[in-house]
């Protein structure tokens, strides 16, 4: 069972990320970029988590949680750099 | 590993990287920004729940004892997505993404020819 | 003296905050996850250390008042609006005709001022069905939420302020 189910998962996701790509090179405004590398941030993390069941070690797990840390404080440091820029003029 | 184990860890994980799948999709598909900010809150958030959960129960049944700490990643998520999100939100709004319609009506009278 | 040193000696010096103390001894066990004596006592000391040196960053501690209610919003009322938003919003994502959809912004009048419990409802619209919050008024008295879609905005902010504003005010006593 696992053994199909894995595959589909990580069909699934690289769909995912591709997409997200798209929006990442496309996006018509900053924001829709930032937009795009958050997503992909998080399905990188689901990507990991997968990848701890795939090969049944426990170590991506620590890689999620810095992905997941980074990931946040890139997105709020962009936006409020953003927002900030705008009012400053 | 006991069946019933194995198809409840494959359903996690099928449901968590369809609903990632989702939420890239909204932000591939949908005509304006703040539209666009819906997909990775909601269905990402419950992507990585499913994967998180997925993971969970196979640890705990695989290795030695219950493993739990993929719980964290997912709190985590649903503590910071909605602040992530109020953050683009916010920035956007001071930009005047909102008040820029034109895109939207474009593509409404497009689709309905 | 300053506001904030006065808070801090009405309060207890060594425990300033026990809540945070224990969710923080949880959060080590689960980092760590296995539940030996030597990490509950690393997590112990360390549920003391942290909410000791950031004591000035939080000078009051959150009144829960009714501590029943909050497990049965978060338990129930959150999980179940969480799945069913996802639901929700994958079916408006997967629709053939994506110009159906009416997204809009809502204005939701508060009717409460304190800050942790404007954050958590902030927090609770965004994860529940189609609204992300999207800016706080200045005064805190009214929140922007964006929904996806929207059909009539009445009913939209009285569904919001019914069934998220009135238990997290009834939860926090404000």
């Amino acid at each position: 069972m696992l053994n199909i189910a894995i595959p589909i998962a990580f069909a699934l996701l690289t769909a995912a990320q591709l997409l997200n790509l798209y929006r990442l090179l496309k996006g018509p405004t900053l924001l829709d970029r930032i937009l795009a590398l958050d997503t992909m941030y998080i399905d990188a993390i689901a990507m990991f988590i997968l990848m701890g069941v795939y090969f049944r070690s426990a170590v991506y797990f620590e890689a999620a949680l810095i992905i997941a840390v980074m990931g946040f404080i890139g997105t709020v440091a962009t936006s409020k750099f953003l927002m900030r820029g705008d009012i400053l003029e | 590993m006991i069946f019933v184990i194995e198809l409840l860890v494959s359903f996690f994980l099928v449901v968590g990287a369809f609903f990632a799948l989702a939420g890239s999709i909204g932000t591939y598909r949908l005509p304006d920004f703040f539209s666009r900010l819906h997909g990775p809150t909601k269905s990402t958030t419950l992507g990585v729940g499913g994967m998180a959960i997925a993971s969970a129960i196979y640890f705990s049944f695989h290795g030695e004892g219950v493993s739990f700490h993929e719980v964290l990643i997912t709190l985590f998520l649903f503590i910071t997505a909605p602040v992530s999100a109020h953050f683009l939100a916010k920035a956007a709004r001071h930009q005047g993404l909102h008040k820029d319609k034109p895109r939207m009506e474009k593509n409404q009278g497009f689709s309905d020819k | 003296m300053p506001e904030y040193r006065k808070s801090l000696f009405l309060k207890n010096r060594w425990l300033p905050h026990p809540l945070m103390t224990l969710v923080l001894v949880i959060i080590w066990l689960f980092l760590v996850n296995t539940i030996t004596f030597g990490h509950l006592l690393l997590g112990t000391l360390l549920g003391i250390a942290i909410p000791w040196f950031t004591n000035r960053f939080w000078p009051e501690r959150p009144k829960i008042a009714k501590p029943f209610l909050l497990f049965r919003f978060f338990f129930i009322t959150f999980v179940t609006d969480v799945i069913v938003a996802n639901i929700t919003v994958v079916r408006l994502f997967l629709l053939p005709d994506i110009s159906r959809l009416r997204p809009r912004f809502i204005e939701i009048p508060l009717d409460t001022q304190d800050p942790m419990v404007i954050t958590i409802l902030a927090s609770v619209i965004s994860l529940t069905p189609g609204t992300v919050s999207s800016e706080v008024s200045e005064d805190r008295q009214t929140l922007i939420v964006h929904g996806l879609d929207v059909a009539d905005e009445k009913t939209a902010v009285q569904t919001i302020k019914t069934r998220y504003e009135a238990p997290l005010k009834e939860i926090f006593s404000c």
